[in-house]
């Protein structure tokens, strides 16, 4: 194998300005995509989460309850590809919506997918918050969706942080199939780069190192909230104090 | 309520979790203001789950509790409004882990104040709005804080109570870097801040360290002698003897007896009340 020229390819390919523009487009829509559907996924997830926990007193509760249910188990039963095609080829038509943007049906499908997972994440952490946290507040007076805001949610969420950037991981590769529904994503772009001259190796290499420094820059990222969430067990509020 | 200076009366209160599990089979009790009653019991007697429905914590099944002259046992009851004016202390002390000594202290009257405000801002504005086509003009509702003012006197009178237990120098730390007797403390007063009428006490030493348990006591202890209206349940049995004006004594869901400490500790009826004391003392 001659990787001398295959990597002159790729160069002499990427030195088309339609190209750089592909790529760019392509990080720029998966990032787009794994960042917006992970913040509708989180208030999702979290709204479900919620519902979840409550108390189920009134019907109201029990009647949201079923519902959250029913949204669990469609949207973690079916895989992503097949929602999205059910989403932008099936329900679109059927509504007779002509006018959408394929990225906007992607980070919708995304967030609504991703929810279901988070939903699951977040009651975990909700759980895992000691009862008396709630106690305590309804004791003082505040409802419980305030003390659930304020108290119970945060520290539930300094607890599951890990676990949601696993998520965030999940979503940032899973991206790819958003060729399914025509959205330029990093999958695409590269592989279009590759077509161009049937040279593949080197723009498939490149599309994992970038993947990779991705998912490397989330960890980070997670590492870090991590520390700001856990200014909590410091013994100071200046998070240079040192731990005796 | 008729009866001035009564603050909780407790009529036929029934508790029961699920089938056949009733803890408390009907109790009544009064408690007048600046009594200090402390209610004994052996464990799974019942004496906790009876302070946690005074504030229905847990929910009663049956009965009625009147708190300033409503009946919060009543589920159709706004039970928030009403546990403001009843501090709850706890056995595992509950402070909020995510927020400083200080926020722990000042969240709950801050955001009831702020609620307060916003709500009559709120309808002040449609006061004036609907005036505009009236010819009586309605009068708008006072609002005597704004929401700066609403938190710089929770931040101030938190730094007081602070300053009073001496812990004034751990306003800016988290809970989790304070010892137990320290929480605690600091449970009181983030309890005091919403000036409650009553204070309910759920085995507040129970979870302390032998050589901490003195310094919550002592807080309390003042508590009681400056007038404040308490509910007790605890193991502490000398403090119960100082401290309280009534003793009551749970067993099988019912209050077996009920006394002064002289009566309750020297004088003992009840047979299991003997052989409670006879282990404890």
């Amino acid at each position: 194998m001659n990787w001398g020229v295959k990597w002159e390819k790729f160069i002499s390919t990427m030195e088309g300005e339609y190209f750089r523009e592909l790529l760019l487009t392509g990080f720029l829509n998966t990032i787009k995509v794994a960042v917006l559907g992970l913040i509708i996924g989180i208030v999702i997830g979290t709204v479900i989460a919620v519902i979840k926990v409550a108390p189920k007193y009134s019907r109201i509760n029990r009647v949201l309850d079923k519902i959250c249910t029913v949204y669990v188990a469609i949207f973690r039963g079916t895989p992503m590809v097949v929602q999205l095609l059910l989403a932008y080829y099936v329900l679109l038509p059927m509504l007779g919506i002509k006018e959408v943007e394929s990225i906007v049906v992607g980070i919708v499908v995304f967030g609504m997918n991703s929810g279901s997972y988070v939903s699951e994440i977040m009651r975990g952490g909700l759980n895992s918050v000691d009862k008396g946290q709630m106690e305590a507040g309804r004791a003082l007076g505040l409802s419980y969706g305030t003390t659930m805001i304020k108290v119970v949610i945060p520290q539930a969420v300094k607890n599951i942080l890990p676990t949601l950037g696993n998520e965030f991981i999940t979503l940032i590769k899973e991206t790819s199939v958003l060729s399914f529904i025509t959205v330029y994503d990093l999958y695409t772009a590269l592989s279009t780069i590759g077509s161009k001259n049937y040279e593949k190796m080197v723009p498939y290499l490149v599309m994992a190192a970038i993947y990779i420094v991705l998912v490397l820059l989330i960890t980070l990222l997670v590492k870090l909230l991590e520390n700001i969430f856990a200014k909590s067990d410091r013994a100071r509020t200046n998070p240079k104090a040192k731990r005796a | 309520m008729n009866e001035n200076n009564i603050i909780l009366k407790v009529e036929g209160l029934k508790k029961s979790f699920g089938d056949g599990n009733d803890v408390l089979k009907g109790i009544n009790l009064t408690v007048k203001q600046g009594e200090k009653v402390v209610i004994l019991g052996a464990s799974g007697s019942g004496k906790s789950t009876l302070l946690r429905c005074l504030n229905c914590m847990e929910d009663p099944t049956g009965g009625s509790i009147y708190f300033n002259g409503e009946d919060i046992a009543d589920m159709k009851t706004d039970i928030n409004k009403h546990r403001e004016h009843i501090g709850m202390v706890f056995q595992q002390f509950n402070l909020f882990n995510n927020k400083t000594v200080l926020e722990n202290i000042m969240m709950a009257p801050v955001h009831i104040g702020v609620t307060k405000y916003r709500k009559r801002a709120v309808k002040n504005f449609f006061i004036k709005l609907t005036n505009v086509f009236k010819k009586n003009k309605s009068e708008l509702i006072p609002i005597e804080k704004t929401v700066k003012e609403i938190k710089a006197e929770a931040e101030e009178r938190a730094y007081a109570l602070l300053r009073r237990i001496g812990l004034e120098e751990k306003a800016e730390v988290y809970p989790s870097t304070l010892s137990g007797g320290q929480k605690q403390r600091i449970a009181i007063v983030r309890a005091l801040a919403m000036n409650p009428d009553v204070m309910l006490f759920d085995e507040p030493t129970s979870a302390l360290d032998p050589e901490m348990v003195g310094e919550v006591l002592d807080l309390i202890k003042t508590l009681a002698d400056e007038g404040m209206t308490m509910v007790v349940v605890t193991h502490e049995m000398g403090f119960a003897r100082e401290v309280a004006d009534r003793i009551i004594f749970v067993d099988e869901g019912v209050i077996k007896e009920e006394g002064t400490p002289a009566e309750i500790f020297d004088n003992p009826k009840d047979a299991r009340l003997k052989d409670f004391l006879s282990k404890v003392l």
